[in-house]
């Protein structure tokens, strides 16, 4: 059967049906519950918070302190300990709750949890899913607004994953779940409270199969996470000016499906990358790359990239907002693909 | 009483303008006037108003996010520091920084920083700086309990300690590490005991009695700057607002903060002043101080935003 939910309760879905069905799983991370320490003022297992986002919310009263489990403020502590478990048979998932955070942890990623398995002649894995939270455009400040999707796919080892939709986060998170290896799972904090058509039963979508969100012949966008929605918006433009955008989510960023996104602009010949992020060795780079060294033949037009600015994300609200990229850029930047063709 | 009748005004004064200007934030939050999370400071006055003052203006230190009563108590302008609440151009960090990074180095806050001990590496760094520099300033961090869990905290208080830096480590214990209960996520049985391993001399102090806290920092500094290397500071105290404003603050007891309620830093203030101080000019002061706040938020309202062209000034400084 097949609902509307939105992200944030696709996500708690996806968690709380796999969590009934295997009990290896456990969540920690700071506050996802809320309210540890304080029983006594909700003895029926109520949470205060259910993570800032309320992503956790109740399954701290369906599975219990043992398996909720809020942890002090120790990044580090918890990935780390959530590795380890992984290798004597558990399956953690843990919860960084803004990206930007992964600072204090990132040594147990880096260099441990991505490289065990490699380092260690390939005896053991680390089945470990890394939930966090990306995105500007929450008036957050520079310090809890980055995306740093690339930090993490430039690391052999690890798995990346940024769902844009409420079907494609429950799909992917029980893929991430069951998944051997560590998983990085990233949420975008203004896509939440998007809704989505969402089976009720589980179902699992593969990693490194990308989801066309729009058919089209004449150009290929690529969107990030939050930025196939602006994508959307730019081709509704576009069509009005009878240019057809095909829009590709990729869903996952390591794997990456390059067969989609090559074969999109071998039927277009032309490519846009949409990221919310800083432009440097990003996302946007890393794909050009791929389509000027394995897809040059049907280039009609220079690749072309619309993305945030090389800068921290600032607070005030007109200046965040010029941060991000918009449906109007987008469309400039296909409206120049046309009057830059090659013949 | 070894504090004068001036410092003390100065002590109320700088307390009843955080109070104020957090009740203006609390009030600008629940009308949703202005973007962003917002974590209010009352409360805990007595904390900063007896940690900062005692310090020099060239006597540095790092904040949290929590930091709106790190700047008052600093003497920062409350108009540009309401307008970094609003992120406009008069802000103190000229909106970039917003609520959070509150900041101004020419009163010698470094900034807010927004991920928990942070500050702490740094503060050890400024304080080893003075040292080698042949200065005899000192360094401050504030942070919370929560914070004690971090690998930063740790590192900083072993560098602090083997290197001898004048940093004074001031921890505002106020029972929550966000949402989380300090019974429940602190195993040690103080945070001042935690200093002992590192050699670093500690003190628990009463956080609503501002001239405790001013003793334990006048002591402190003494140390610093005669070569005595860190201290740590445990101020207990009490945050009223929640992690921050709309947080619903299920996890706190009615009871709890009703006696907190009682030591509030404002009160204890009152009955420790009495027959020093009339009350009717420490409510003159009071006023004048919600005058301030009116006028500082006025000015803050009015100001322009940002021209959109700031958005990639500031990245790199230049070279000279």
């Amino acid at each position: 059967m097949t609902r509307t939910l939105n992200i944030k309760d696709a996500l708690n879905e996806a968690l709380r049906q796999e969590m009934e069905a295997d009990s290896r799983i456990v969540l920690m991370g700071e506050d996802i519950a809320g309210g540890a320490g304080r029983d006594d003022i909700n003895p029926d297992g109520t949470d205060c918070w259910g993570g800032v986002f309320g992503v956790t919310k109740d399954l701290l009263g369906q599975f219990g302190r043992d398996r909720v489990v809020d942890t002090a403020i120790a990044e580090t502590g918890f990935v780390g300990a959530a590795i380890g478990a992984s290798l004597v048979g558990m399956r953690p998932i843990v919860e960084i709750m803004f990206a930007d955070f992964i600072g204090t942890s990132f040594d147990q990623l880096l260099n441990h949890a991505a490289k065990l398995r490699y380092m260690y002649g390939g005896k053991v894995s680390v089945p470990i899913v890394v939930r966090t939270v990306t995105g500007a455009g929450f008036r957050a400040g520079a310090e809890h607004s980055q995306t740093l999707y690339s930090l993490y796919t430039h690391v052999p080892g690890l798995k990346v994953v940024a769902p844009s939709t409420a079907r494609d986060a429950k799909g992917l998170m029980l893929s991430a779940i069951r998944d051997p290896n560590p998983v990085i799972f990233m949420e975008h904090k203004r896509l939440y409270l998007l809704d989505d058509d969402v089976p009720e039963e589980p179902y699992t979508i593969p990693f490194g199969v990308a989801r066309i969100a729009r058919e089209g012949k004449d150009v290929t966008i690529v969107g990030v996470q939050k930025m196939v929605h602006t994508a959307l918006d730019a081709a509704k433009l576009l069509a009005e000016e009878g240019i057809e955008a095909e829009v590709i989510d990729p869903r996952t960023y390591s794997p990456l499906d390059e067969d989609t996104i090559l074969g999109s602009v071998e039927k277009t010949g032309r490519l846009v990358i949409v990221d919310e992020s800083h432009p440097r060795c990003s996302l946007p780079t890393d794909i050009s790359a791929l389509v000027a060294d394995k897809g040059f033949a049907s280039l009609r037009s220079p690749i072309k990239m619309v993305t945030g600015p090389h800068t921290p994300i600032p607070f005030s609200p007109p200046l965040e907002d010029a941060f991000i990229p918009d449906a109007g850029q987008i469309v400039e930047a296909v409206k120049s693909q046309f009057e830059m063709a090659r013949s | 009483m070894t504090v004068g009748r001036d410092t003390l005004i100065d002590l109320w004064t700088r307390m009843v303008r955080i109070r104020r200007f957090e009740d203006r934030v609390a009030t600008v939050a629940a009308n949703n006037e202005a973007d962003g999370f917002l974590h209010t400071y009352s409360g805990q006055e007595a904390v900063a108003c007896g940690v900062l003052p005692p310090l020099r203006d060239e006597d540095w230190f790092t904040s949290t996010y929590r930091n709106h009563g790190h700047a008052i108590a600093r003497n920062i302008p409350l108009d540009g520091l309401a307008g970094e609440v609003y992120g406009k151009a008069n802000g103190v960090c000229r909106g970039k920084g917003g609520s959070m990074h509150v900041a101004d180095q020419d009163y010698g806050m470094i900034g807010g920083m927004g991920i928990v001990a942070g500050g702490l590496p740094i503060a050890t760094g400024v304080a080893y700086g003075y040292k080698y520099l042949g200065k005899d300033n000192v360094s401050a961090a504030f942070f919370g309990d929560g914070a004690v869990h971090q690998g930063a905290w740790h590192e900083s208080l072993d560098f602090a300690a083997l290197f001898e830096c004048p940093v004074i480590f001031v921890c505002e214990n106020n029972l929550y590490a966000e949402s989380t209960y300090i019974e429940y996520h602190l195993n040690a049985e103080s945070i001042s005991a935690m200093a002992a391993p590192y050699g670093i001399p500690a003190v628990q102090v009463d956080g609503m009695d501002v001239l405790a806290v001013r003793d334990a920092m006048e002591e402190a500094i003494d140390r610093g700057r005669s070569g005595g290397g860190p201290s740590l500071i445990e101020a207990m105290t009490y945050r009223y607002g929640g992690q921050y404003e709309g947080d619903n603050q299920l996890y706190k007891p009615a009871k709890e903060e009703a006696w907190w309620r009682e030591q509030d830093p404002l009160l204890r203030f009152r009955a420790t002043v009495e027959g020093i101080i009339d009350s009717a000019e420490l409510d003159a002061i009071d006023e004048q101080a919600a005058a301030d706040v009116a006028a500082a938020f006025d000015i803050a309202i009015a100001a322009p935003w940002p021209d959109v062209s700031e958005l990639t000034t500031d990245v790199y400084a230049p070279i000279a």
